[in-house]
């Protein structure tokens, strides 16, 4: 099968930017658009998630419209040989939606680890941080929740890609 | 929602299929009907309830750069110093917490070297210290909120 052209791959990223076409073939239609044929579109598309292009595949969903009206980040003080360990495990749970290593700052802030967790009420989340610092070990370690009492609404918005994990990046 | 429509929604938080007829794939994995699954996904982008169908690119994976950051605000300057980040297109999201550190934003810039200008930039128009939590690693989650 031909390979895209770097032409043809950006006009194809730009097409998915906008979303997957709701038909039976999609990517047959989008390769119409790109004058290309559906197995191309779709070796690029398996390559670009193989490289780790895509955070996911499939739907972002708004939290509060399924329910999930509460949020709140957890935050930890692991000691840095341990921290990817942690990490890694509190990453594979569930309502566990973001996980991040960031620095300290001392004295003010002696955490390193944020984990986002989300539910439908805040004593779900307060009972889900107490379930997870049981099943991991972790009430040894200092730690912290804040919730997240408003979410404020930006003007600027030009990274509008990720509506639901733009809290997380950076 | 009946049964199939939140085993659809479930389902497809975990992927979409990545073969030419996702939805043929979809149909014999959830016995619905491809035509009906597409309509489930059409109606909940229209209601609100999927801001997206498809890929959802990294933003940490193409250009931009980008830090989390907090700043303890008193109580009385709240509002104020939300205004004044409003005007700031780099400030990508703004969450009030429960905590001394209770404004939390995520700084989206162009390029890397923007970020310390800018923050120091809002240090100066705000006159508070602005701590940045700049990622160090990321653990990847399997994004699933069942309904």
């Amino acid at each position: 099968m031909p390979a895209l052209s770097t032409a043809q791959q950006l006009h194809l990223r730009s097409l998915l930017e906008q979303g997957l076409p709701l038909t039976s073939e999609p990517y047959a239609q989008l390769a119409e658009h790109i004058h290309s044929d559906s197995h191309s579109v779709l070796a690029a598309v398996q390559q670009w998630q193989d490289e780790g292009l895509f955070r996911r595949f499939g739907l972002v969903v708004r939290h509060h419209q399924l329910g999930y009206k509460a949020n709140a980040m957890l935050v930890l003080d692991i000691p840095d040989d341990a921290v990817t360990a942690v990490g890694t495990q509190l990453a594979e749970e569930p309502r566990v939606t973001l996980c991040y290593r960031r620095p300290r700052r001392l004295p003010d802030w002696p955490y390193n680890l944020f984990c986002m967790i989300h539910g439908r009420a805040r004593d779900e989340v307060e009972g889900e941080i107490a379930a997870l610092l049981a099943r991991h070990q972790l009430h040894s370690y200092r730690h912290d929740w804040l919730f997240s009492t408003r979410a404020y609404k930006q003007r600027g918005g030009h990274f509008a890609a990720s509506p639901t994990q733009g809290h997380g990046h950076g | 929602m009946d049964n199939a429509a939140r085993a659809l929604l479930n389902r497809l938080q975990l992927g979409l299929p990545l073969v030419a007829d996702p939805w043929g794939a979809l149909a014999s994995e959830l016995g619905q009907e491809p035509e009906a699954m597409r309509q489930h996904v059409a109606d909940w982008l229209a209601d609100g309830t999927l801001t997206r169908f498809g890929p959802l690119f990294d933003v940490a994976r193409m250009d931009g750069a980008f830090t989390l950051a907090a700043m303890a605000v008193p109580e009385e300057r709240f509002e104020a110093v939300h205004q004044q980040l409003l005007t700031l297109p780099e400030v990508a999201h703004n969450y009030r917490r429960e905590h001394a550190l209770n404004m939390w934003f995520v700084l989206a810039c162009t390029d890397a070297e923007q970020i310390a200008p800018s923050l120091k930039h809002i240090e100066q128009i705000t006159g508070l210290a602005v701590f940045n939590f700049p990622k160090l690693r990321e653990f990847h989650v399997q994004l699933y909120l069942p309904v």
